[in-house]
């Protein structure tokens, strides 16, 4: 028996009952269990339809034709944040992350956006992120803009107070564009102190332009930590901005070319520096799980992923390396998709506890997402503020004058909790591999990897 | 769909935003976590507080629209599934431990308080608030009232039940009663506050209760024994209790079950063994060492594998939260997962064990085992397919036959779930055609217009008593 439906309603149970994993769907029981770990559940004030429980059930009753795919149930769909703290609580372990692209792909693929939307969609989706190049010209050109005196002017002439507050913060918080250019040539990184692995590092296309400096830091770290680093120069965006937003084809050729252009590499380990891309590359095998000529080339990929702080953790690197810097109390916010998906939660911990001089605390509800959530802060930015203020209350709790994150849009979100706060003078926030390698300071090999970047820098040259 | 006046008006007493009769909020509160029942409520109402909830009530017994009060949806006998549509009640707003009592050793609490906020904020100061169902986490406290909730600790402290003073409740007829005190004595009249707890939300709405507090124990210790058989350990258990000790918890798991508990908590459950006791002990330091060293003792003469404790209060509390999830982690196996709760007098637990891998054998389907062995408390667990309409024609004729069996071993249908709407057809077996009647006598009393939560508890398709041929 299935209810009343449009036209467009009808064509979305249909590709719900054609693509949904049916067997995924019942292997929820309603236990309740992801309840308490669910972000907008308790933002919402407890509302079933904004947890998890309760968007697997609407999925399934769109499935079963309970339900119309109507507004309120895209809504639903549209307010989770993709955190998946519902699935390492999950005793059935349902895998809610790979439902929830399911379902919004299905959506998104009936959708009749503005031209507008359309064009912005087409723009982020299909120019800009899958062009390394182009990401380069793109945040170049943000550099020119904060370097040029043209963000005063527009600061000045209140240009951004046309825009909703979050993004006049955001527009603040974002960091000052490296004028370094991209890395030339394609060329190892060797180890500072004796071998211990070789690595290829997932540069990414925010994290390698925007965040450059955090992109060198890790090479850094990694050569102090005794890896060959590699970098292969074909690789590009992981696809996860296209995976959570309903873009899933787009996001399987971008994991072929990023599989083409690791897999001969014979790396021991596959590293990454953001929590959100390297659980996205954790997930190749399921994304191309049904691909002839990638599936098991993706499962071998997936093995060894690996998060920056996991391996230093996993090396030893605080017993090789002296970590120290000025006295000062630290806290950790967790990356939700390092956390959950990778399951990377001890090892960033460990290493800020082994850094002489920072008191680490704990922070209440580390475990729980800041709001970033990829785009979310912007789509979904009422929502988003409301977690993030929260959030904040309990860093202030802290005392903390370090906020320590693992992924690029958990830093831009903290620092933009900052701004909210109006902490700057006070709290900073930084990636765990700039705070590890500003600790290093000191270290004599920090000179000898100084040294062997210029011998590399003059090879390349 | 609601009339167009009662809804106007219910939309009147608690604002718009907290209505909801869309499709998509209707249906996320059209399940709770029973597997096989589902049905739309025709609205969702969030009263803010008891005026509301009585003002509520008298709408719907005007309009003659059932009335389902829903906690947060962990119920395991679809006592929250709106089967007749009306309204889903929600307690979200009415979610606040009132006062803390440390002269009378007392909780006030609204109904939606969740149970373990309510256990860690009494345990700060020092008190102790033992119910403690698997659910806990999300669990509400009105809805381990009506259902009578047990746990983990019943064994030596008892249920729900046991720890409800005093209630305020709204009557079907709109009227606000209060029972009971914050009194240790109080004989006046008949106990309505037993009445309510465990009543299903069938005789009003509670809306306020008082809870009775113990000073915490001192300390508290966690073993487990392993078991090369079910068999073994059933008796074990027998032979402890007999030992004239009662440990705060006893519980039992068997392969299946450690093996899917196991693969979602890891926190190094053994997974080589046929069946485990989860063995804890509170009290004063003398005391639980002493008891915990007989206890391992036994279980060694009755030739467990090995006896373990735990080192730490952490590995403890991973081993019993690993526990607690057992019967979601069992989820893993197939896509339906039917639970039971069997309970008979713990004398019979290995009796009962033997009978239900009987059972489970003769219909030819998988029947895991865990549960509260310590109280005759257990959780016989059917991974399934509903889809496979065979094989759950099977299912349902054993878990018939397990009510059976633990009615004739002095058992009871259900120890903790309650009947709700899932296991109305067997109330009879247990408390026979006078108990029934008398029962629904009550229910009239209360509820003549037969609107608070209808169809759970009583049935017009009571199920003919199985008559086994032995």
């Amino acid at each position: 028996m299935t209810v009343k439906m449009t036209k467009r309603e009808q064509k979305i149970h249909e590709s719900f009952r054609e693509q949904m994993d049916e067997a995924e769907l019942l292997n929820c029981m309603r236990c309740g269990f992801c309840l308490p770990s669910c972000p907008t559940y308790i933002e919402t004030g407890y509302d079933e339809a904004h947890s998890p429980r309760g968007r697997i059930a609407l999925m399934k009753a769109v499935h079963d034709g309970l339900v119309a795919p109507d507004d309120d149930v895209e809504r639903s769909l549209n307010l989770c944040l993709g955190c998946r703290a519902c699935e390492p609580v999950c005793p059935a372990g349902v895998n809610y992350g790979h439902l929830l692209e399911d379902a919004r792909d299905i959506f998104n693929s009936h959708k009749r956006h503005s031209p507008h939307v359309k064009a912005v969609r087409k723009t982020v989706f299909n120019g800009l992120f899958p062009h390394q190049n182009r990401m380069e010209k793109a945040v170049g050109l943000l550099g020119m803009y904060q370097r040029s005196g043209l963000q005063n002017v527009t600061r000045k002439i209140g240009f951004m107070k046309l825009f909703p507050k979050s993004m006049q913060d955001m527009e603040k918080v974002l960091p000052a564009v490296s004028r370094k250019r991209g890395r030339k040539i394609e060329s190892a990184y060797a180890p500072v102190t004796s071998k211990t692995a070789t690595v290829a590092f997932f540069s990414g296309c925010l994290m390698d332009t925007m965040f450059k400096e955090t992109n060198e830091a890790t090479i850094k770290l990694l050569q102090l930590a005794g890896c060959e680093v590699v970098i292969p120069k074909d690789q590009n965006c992981c696809g996860a901005l296209h995976g959570h937003s309903g873009e899933k084809d787009t996001a399987k050729e971008l994991a072929k070319r990023n599989i083409d252009a690791f897999e001969d590499l014979n790396a021991d380990f596959i590293i990454s520096n953001a929590g959100g891309c390297g659980a996205f590359l954790v997930d190749y095998a399921h994304l191309l799980k049904d691909d002839a000529e990638y599936g098991e080339r993706a499962k071998a990929f997936t093995t060894k992923i690996t998060d920056i702080s996991q391996l230093l953790y996993e090396l030893n690197f605080y017993e090789k390396i002296k970590l120290a810097v000025p006295a000062q109390t630290v806290t950790y916010q967790d990356s939700c998709h390092l956390r959950n998906v990778m399951h990377t939660a001890e090892a960033p911990r460990e290493l800020l506890k082994a850094i002489e001089g920072a008191d680490y605390r704990e922070m209440e509800r580390a475990d729980s997402c800041c709001g970033s959530a990829g785009i979310y802060n912007i789509v979904e930015s009422e929502m988003s503020m409301q977690i993030l203020d929260h959030k904040m209350e309990d860093v202030v709790v802290t005392n903390a004058h370090t906020i320590v994150t693992a992924n690029p849009g958990c830093l831009l979100q903290m620092k933009l909790g900052i701004e909210r706060e109006g902490l700057s003078d006070k709290v900073r926030a930084v990636h765990i591999v700039d705070l590890l390698l500003e600790a290093c300071g000191d270290n004599p090999e920090m000179k000898a990897g100084e040294e062997a970047d210029e011998r590399t820098e003059a090879y390349q040259a | 769909m609601l009339k167009k006046r009662p809804r106007k008006k219910l939309i009147e007493i608690v604002g718009p935003e907290n209505f909801d009769d869309s499709s998509a909020g209707c249906l996320v509160y059209s399940y709770d976590a029973t597997p096989n029942f589902q049905s739309m409520p025709d609205a969702v109402v969030a009263p803010r507080n008891t005026k509301e909830v009585s003002e509520i009530v008298k709408v719907c017994r005007k309009e003659k629209i059932p009335i389902v009060p829903r906690g947060s949806g962990t119920n395991l006998c679809a006592g929250t599934v709106p089967t007749q549509g009306g309204i889903v009640l929600l307690f979200k707003h009415m979610n606040r431990i009132l006062e803390i009592d440390e002269e009378n050793l007392t909780v006030t609490v609204q109904p939606g308080a969740i149970t373990l906020d309510l256990i860690n904020a009494v345990e700060e100061r020092g008190l102790f608030y033992p119910p403690d169902p698997s659910s806990m986490k999300i669990s509400t406290i009105g809805g381990n009232i009506n259902e009578n909730s047990g746990g983990l600790r019943g064994l030596k402290y008892g249920v729900t039940r046991d720890y409800v003073m005093a209630l305020e409740a709204v009557l079907p007829n709109g009227e606000i009663i209060r029972t009971g005190g914050k009194l240790a004595k109080d004989v006046a009249g008949y106990d309505l506050t037993r009445l309510f707890v465990g009543s299903e939300g069938t005789l009003g709405v509670i809306t306020e209760a008082t809870l009775k507090l113990i000073p915490m124990p001192e300390t508290k210790q966690t073993m487990i024994a392993m078991f090369h058989d079910m068999d073994t350990a059933a008796k074990t258990v027998s032979e402890i209790i007999a030992a004239k000790i009662i440990p705060a918890t006893l519980e039992f798991l068997d392969k299946p079950t450690l093996v899917a508990v196991e693969e979602f908590a890891r926190v190094g459950l053994p997974t080589d063994v046929e069946a485990v006791l989860l063995i804890e002990q509170d009290g004063p330091p003398e005391i639980v060492e002493r008891d915990m060293k007989k206890m391992a003792d036994i279980c060694m003469y009755e030739n467990a594998k090995a006896v373990q404790v735990a080192n730490s209060e952490a590995e403890a509390q991973a081993l019993t939260t690993a526990r607690r999830a057992a019967l979601s982690a069992l989820a893993r196996l197939k896509p339906t997962t039917i639970l039971e709760d069997a309970t008979v007098p713990r004398s019979q637990i290995a009796n009962m064990v033997r009978a239900i891998m009987e059972i489970a054998q003769k219909y030819d389907v998988t029947i895991c085992t865990f549960g509260h062995a310590g109280d005759g408390n257990l959780h016989p667990t059917c991974p399934t397919d509903s889809r496979d309409k065979d094989e759950m024609k099977r299912v349902e004729e054993a878990f018939e036959e397990i009510f059976h069996k633990a009615i004739e071993l002095g058992g009871t249908i259900t120890g903790e779930h309650g009947v709700g709407e899932m296991k109305a057809p067997y109330l009879e077996w247990k408390v026979g055609e006078e108990g029934l009647a008398i029962m629904r006598g009550i229910k009239h009393a209360f509820d003549p217009a037969n609107i608070m939560n209808p169809g759970k508890m009583f049935t017009e398709n009571s199920r003919k008593r199985l008559v086994l041929s032995s």
